[in-house]
């Protein structure tokens, strides 16, 4: 696109610039320091942007070479850590491959309940935040009980609530209890009103529309050569998505389409995730009933058989032999990983959060690169805000669900 | 007829010859190494013949194996063919003394910051990168940090050498 004039006009012979620098923010919660948005502006229209990244990169892949793999579970927390427990299951399911061991169909569906519950707070987060950038705060206050009631279901299952390291390699380290089970009742029967409620207030309000629609748009090839995937690809019209493309933790069991928009611009990104939260809830829905279906010894499973991965029950480590010889080497991390090599992906909140693990017969990795979906899509920030207006910038930043934590890795 | 790891082989060998070698498929997926100096070529192949079809870079990065001499940095490519929904990944070997692989950034946008995250961590000078400097660490920084030479852990502890690891005396901790 070629930009007009500018519209500033110094005097002859000036030496100043036409252009004004301004470092963006702080609007998102991550502009306070953590990255930085160098922009050029020219009135209130962008010129260029430049993005800096890496102000909390905490070197992960470096200290992930001298961990054990279940040490290295809390270090995925950090990445997108509106979505914690995808990243979680994301390494269990790498490992696991690695390993060759095969989970029971229970644990699968335990792990999609709880996989997708995440995947709906990453999207509330993220949509309502591009709310309150276009001056509506109510639906964000609205939906964050929603997003407690969700971390209080983490709370129910691991104990924890924003850095859930929820699971083991090999299932989860117990069983869900009764209050998990209707807690996830009461979210499935509450919180589709509420989702319609919050799409009401947006999706067809004139303000929100004149300030999302045509903004940081997108063509699907482009968005396709910059790296994009998960909910801002598909706003661009392509329907890649690794829970259909490359099943794991049986989600092929699971009957749900993809939303896919046409523009990529802001609304689109907005309505993708709006749709993809009514399909995360038809899964979990049907996950749901299906673990209900099992009944009796069936019922009391939540981890494959794999002694030599996965911690033995405490009362057994004191009355057996070889659960105390597991459990030691266990978590002395003395457990050899057999040599190989395995890229595994799953859909995070983002898209798609690959891991590539490298092993050499070691008991920590040999290597191990985090595919990071908001490092890669970051890089088109400068493109998709080239031309707008400054306060377009600011939304754009907000409906990519930007997430420092995913970012510097 | 769906795109197979075979066919694949077969039009890359049709093509390249000898300069793609060992081929295996850990996991399934199927892994080559090309000679270095062949990459964008062969991105590029597999770029545009319509029947191959690889328009997705899904991940860039490299790793270090300071024991393979005069080849100790790997350059690893994964790509996706989101039509056939088929994966591939590839390697290119460089030295560390000279360690020069063309950039990718002519064919992916999304190789440019892969690639100064690649440069940053292992020191691989991507040839033809339109702005290669640091990203994520520090630009005073004058290592390569993910570099096996460079242990994590404080170097006066004793108690925590690489045997516990399983793999004996790692280089630079000594």
């Amino acid at each position: 696109m070629s930009l007009p004039e500018y519209h500033v006009k110094l005097p002859d012979g000036s030496i100043e610039k036409q252009t004004t620098t301004l470092n963006l923010g702080p609007t998102h919660p991550a502009t306070h320091g953590v990255f930085q948005n160098i922009l050029e502006l020219d009135g209130e229209r962008i010129v260029s942007a430049e993005q800096t990244v890496g102000y909390i990169h905490r070197a992960f892949e470096k200290i992930a070479e001298r961990r054990p793999l279940y040490q290295i579970t809390p270090l995925t927390d950090r990445l997108n850590y509106c979505s914690s427990p995808i990243n979680n299951m994301g390494w269990h399911t790498t490992c696991e491959k690695l390993m060759g061991i095969k989970m029971p169909k229970r644990v699968d569906y335990l792990r999609v309940i709880i996989m997708e519950l995440a995947r709906i707070s990453d999207h509330l987060i993220c949509n309502s935040v591009v709310g309150v950038d276009t001056g509506a705060f109510t639906g964000f206050l609205y939906v964050m009980q929603y997003r407690e009631l969700i971390y209080e279901i983490y709370e129910e299952i691991c104990g924890s609530r924003l850095t859930t390291n929820i699971g083991r390699i090999g299932g989860f380290e117990r069983n869900f209890n009764d209050i998990a089970f209707r807690k996830i009742e009461k979210f499935l029967e509450e919180y589709p009103k509420v989702l319609k409620e919050f799409e009401n207030l947006f999706s067809r309000n004139r303000i929100f529309m004149e300030r999302t629609q045509g903004i940081g748009g997108i063509d699907g090839q482009r968005a396709l050569n910059y790296g994009f995937t998960g909910p801002n690809l598909r706003a661009a019209g392509i329907d890649y998505d690794v829970r259909v493309h490359k099943p794991y933790s049986s989600y092929e069991d699971f009957d749900f389409t993809i939303p896919v928009g046409k523009t990529g611009d802001c609304y689109d990104r907005f309505l993708v995730r709006n749709q993809e939260m009514y399909q995360s809830l038809k899964i979990i829905e049907q996950a749901y009933r299906k673990v209900q279906e099992f009944k009796g010894t069936d019922a009391d499973v939540f981890h494959a058989d794999a002694p030599e991965y996965y911690l033995p029950a405490k009362e057994d480590v004191y009355t057996k032999m070889e659960a105390l010889i597991y459990h030691f080497k266990i978590v002395m991390g003395e457990t050899n990983i057999p040599a190989g090599e395995v890229y595994h992906s799953v859909e995070g909140g983002n898209g798609e959060l690959g891991f590539y693990l490298i092993t050499d017969g070691g008991r920590s990795p040999y290597r191990l690169h985090f595919r990071r979906p908001c490092f890669i899509y970051y890089q088109a920030y400068s493109e998709l805000t080239k031309g707008s207006m400054l306060s377009d910038a600011i939304i754009t930043m907000s409906s990519l669900n930007l997430i420092a934590g995913e970012m510097d890795g | 007829m769906p795109l197979t790891n075979q066919q694949i082989i077969e039009r890359l060998t049709e093509k390249f010859g000898q300069d793609i070698f060992d081929i295996h498929e850990p996991y399934g997926l199927l892994t080559f190494t090309i000679t270095k100096d062949l990459n964008l070529k062969v991105l590029r192949f597999l770029y545009d013949e319509p029947d191959l079809g690889f328009t997705f870079l899904t991940d860039l990065c490299a790793v270090h194996y300071p024991d393979n001499v005069g080849k100790e940095l790997a350059v690893v490519y994964h790509l996706h063919n989101l039509v056939e929904n088929i994966r591939i990944r590839f390697k290119v070997f460089a030295g560390t003394e000279q360690p020069d692989v063309f950039t990718a950034t002519g064919i992916f946008e999304s190789a440019n910051w892969q690639e100064r995250e690649t440069y940053d961590f292992y020191g691989v000078n991507f040839v033809g990168h339109p702005n290669l400097k640091r990203i994520l660490n520090v630009d005073e920084m004058d290592y390569f940090p993910l570099r096996k030479e460079f242990p994590l852990e404080d170097q006066t502890r004793t108690d925590k050498d690489d045997e516990m690891f399983g793999r004996g005396n790692l280089i630079g901790l000594n």
